[in-house]
């Protein structure tokens, strides 16, 4: 069995269009969802105990006019989470851990976790992590450019830029909030991504030798299928080590690793659907001149 | 002799092992788990931490100064709250993290390092003439005139010694009116230098002659023991600056227990797999990849207490993560010597060849992933700054375990006889 790749070019690029545009669309429609540590605010983190009424617990913390909004997690459901967008002090945060604690005879241990962040902070970390990832593509596009050719560059650096947005088409479907682990996730896949882009170009550049240029459309199909069970095998132990942890994990490492996981998805997909393709049009558009004079 | 080494290398992999679950005691040399090693984030321990804005509008050389002034006066505040391992950093330009590992209450905490200590002298009009970060030293001594009495000398640096000193030039000049004058009172104030310590006026000495020599003595109702703290304050606590919460953070001691147990399970689940993924696939070579994969566990781990890394909860995920990544150049070293086995070589020509195809591919992927990585070490911040060396670290080691490691057993056991066949490498007999 051979994969036909380069043959349904336009339909791989359809279904990461949609997939973006949707995803986008509906984060920019529904608004993404900023974590606390960008957008500023206050979490605060109590073990119940027991299932409680949330209704009955808006209204224990209704004096404080907080606005919030109140989640359940944990094992039995039985943690609860209040977000507000306004950021608490440390005093704001014991009265209203104080009240609660009263009506539900809590200990001071029920505190799991409390929270608090303006927006300052994260704006910087996001601004300083784009400039990151804009310098890291360059100093990639060198690179690749020194030890390939520059077509490779391009094609690897749109893939990239192509993970990225189905992660953040990702977040803005589901909802994830988007806090610095947004950050460190982004980042991890923009490693794996460019890694695992690389060794299907480094067949492809090693194939080059036995195929003529009018044959380019063969030695892409070969090259992407030599590396086939490499990608997914690559692939699928990184998805396991991931699945582990988030079947595993806790609230906040769950929202971590989920985007990851779509992410690696993302990875694969691009490489072979994605950079290839990609590199094979950018070599004809070069090639056509030639053959202009015959 | 590869044997030997072979041998040898399983045999020190077991054995950090073992040290690095149950610790290893010979005779005075203590070895701790790696448990107790390891330096754990505030995620996983439980604990407190505060970022602290300085409200100032310096910039550049003189921030830098400025916030290197306050890390070192925070820092001798939270050591002297006698915690374990507490952490004082300078973050962005203007920002202090404080991180208190183990302790509970944030809001005590804060109170505790808020207590900023800001030393002002100020004249009547409340204009600062000099702050606490011009003081130089702060003593206990006594008066020379009454020998009982308790006071705190000061002395300034060379710009707060002339600031004193014009401040005092001018307090010196003002004529006292007699007592029953109506100005006497305002005169007073005129004259008087006020000493304000976190917006108490704790000394109101009279500038009678003007002092140049940078030396100054706060007089008041001390004992001995107000006296030689408010030295202490002034010499150790007088913040530069005032500093403002900007963020905070508490995580329960349960919580970051649960979030550590649950992903070392997860990893070691994930670990587990894998190596069994790569046994049922690849046969003979897995036992290599699974060899290499344990080893690069370990060395992982204790590069990261070498370089007193910070394990955090990200920070786990991302080396579960890249236990999964690590056996990447396995795999690409394996397709290559099944495709050379499917191409009817020998098992020896085989692996040889097959090494020496896959090397360009995964030095190519790797090297273009450290170069991600250096770049985000040096343009990112914090967390970014975190990742960035897990990542590399990473990398390198798994191209030491997947490829050094896996090509020694991979020889190895190419050399047994009984596993001389190719259906061991995954590889069906085909006749040519």
């Amino acid at each position: 069995m051979k994969l036909q790749i380069i043959k349904y070019t336009k339909i791989w690029y359809l279904i990461s269009i949609v997939v973006i545009v949707v995803g986008l669309g509906a984060g920019l429609l529904g608004g993404f969802n900023p974590g606390i540590d960008f957008s500023g605010g206050s979490m605060i983190h109590i073990d119940m105990e027991q299932k409680i009424d949330l209704n009955k617990l808006q209204e224990t913390i209704e004096e404080f006019e907080l606005d919030e909004s109140i989640i359940t997690v944990g094992k039995d459901n039985t943690e609860i989470m209040i977000k507000t967008s306004k950021p608490l002090s440390n005093e704001e945060r014991t009265e209203i851990f104080n009240k609660v604690a009263g009506e539900y005879n809590l200990e001071y241990d029920n505190l799991l976790a409390a929270d608090q962040f303006s927006a300052s902070v994260g704006e910087e970390i996001q601004k300083k992590a784009v400039i990151a990832v804009i310098i890291a593509s360059v100093g990639i596009l060198i690179y690749i450019t020194i030890r390939f050719e520059i077509k490779f560059a391009v094609a690897a650096i749109i893939a990239l830029l192509h993970d990225v947005l189905v992660m953040i088409a990702f977040y803005g479907l589901f909802r994830i909030p988007i806090n610095s682990s947004f950050i460190a996730a982004i980042l991890v896949i923009v490693g794996y991504s460019i890694n695992d882009t690389i060794v299907i170009f480094d067949r492809i550049r090693e194939n080059a030798h036995h195929y003529k240029k009018n044959r380019m459309e063969e030695l892409v199909d070969t090259s992407i299928n030599q590396s086939l069970t490499r990608s997914i095998n690559t692939s699928l132990t990184a998805l396991i080590a991931v699945l582990c942890v988030f079947i595993l994990g806790v609230e906040s490492i769950r929202e971590f690793t989920l985007p990851i996981i779509a992410g690696l998805i993302a990875g694969t997909y691009s490489s072979i659907f994605i950079a290839s393709p990609i590199w094979y049009q950018l070599t004809n558009l070069s090639n056509k001149p030639h053959y202009v004079g015959k | 002799m590869k044997k030997v080494l072979a041998i040898l290398i399983v045999i020190l992999m077991v054995f950090g092992w073992v040290v690095s679950i149950s610790g290893l005691t010979v005779g005075n040399l203590e070895i701790r788990p790696l448990q107790d090693l390891i330096r754990l984030g505030l995620d996983l321990k439980g604990g407190v931490y505060v970022v602290l804005e300085a409200e100032t509008n310096l910039k550049d050389k003189a921030l830098r100064d400025l916030m290197n002034q306050t890390q070192q006066v925070v820092e001798r505040r939270v050591n002297s709250m006698g915690l374990s391992e507490p952490n004082v950093t300078i973050e962005g330009d203007n920002r202090i993290r404080v991180e208190l590992p183990g302790v509970k209450n944030s809001a005590e905490a804060i109170v505790a390092i808020g207590q900023t200590a800001q030393l002002q002298f100020m004249d009547y009009r409340g204009n600062v003439i000099l702050t606490g970060s011009e003081v130089k030293d702060a003593r206990l001594s006594y008066d020379p005139e009454h020998p009982s009495r308790p006071v705190v000398s000061l002395e300034f640096t060379s710009e707060g010694a002339k600031a004193f000193k014009d401040a005092t030039t001018r307090t010196s000049q003002v004529i006292l009116p007699p007592q029953s004058d109506s100005t006497y009172m305002e005169k007073v104030a005129e004259k008087t230098i006020f000493i304000v310590l976190d917006n108490e006026v704790i000394s109101n000495p009279i500038g009678e002659v003007a002092i140049t020599n940078g030396q100054a003595v706060i007089q008041g109702s001390f004992t001995v023991d107000e006296a030689a703290n408010l030295a202490a304050l002034i010499r150790g606590g007088a913040l530069p600056v005032n500093l403002k919460e900007v963020q905070s953070s508490e995580i329960g001691a349960t919580l970051g227990q649960d979030s550590l147990y649950l992903s070392v399970l997860a990893g070691a689940i994930g670990m587990g797999i894998i190596i069994l993924f790569m046994l049922v696939y690849y046969k003979v070579l897995g036992i290599s990849a699974g060899i290499g994969l344990l080893l690069y566990t370990l060395l992982v781990a204790w590069i990261m207490v070498a370089f007193k890394a910070v394990l955090t909860l990200p920070g786990i995920a991302g080396i579960i993560l890249s236990i999964g990544m690590a056996v990447d150049a396995n795999v690409i070293i394996f397709e290559r010597i099944k495709e050379e086995l499917a191409n009817g070589k020998t098992i020896r020509v085989s692996i040889k060849s097959g090494f020496q195809r896959a090397m360009t591919t995964i030095l190519d992927s790797n090297i273009t992933t450290i170069i991600a990585g250096v770049v985000l070490y040096y343009f990112g911040s914090g967390p970014v700054r975190g990742f960035a060396v897990t990542l590399i670290i990473g990398i390198l080691v798994s191209m030491f375990t997947a490829v050094l490691i896996t090509r020694l057993y991979i020889h190895v056991i190419s050399d047994i006889k009984a596993l001389n066949k190719k259906s061991f490498y995954g590889i069906k007999e085909v006749k040519v």
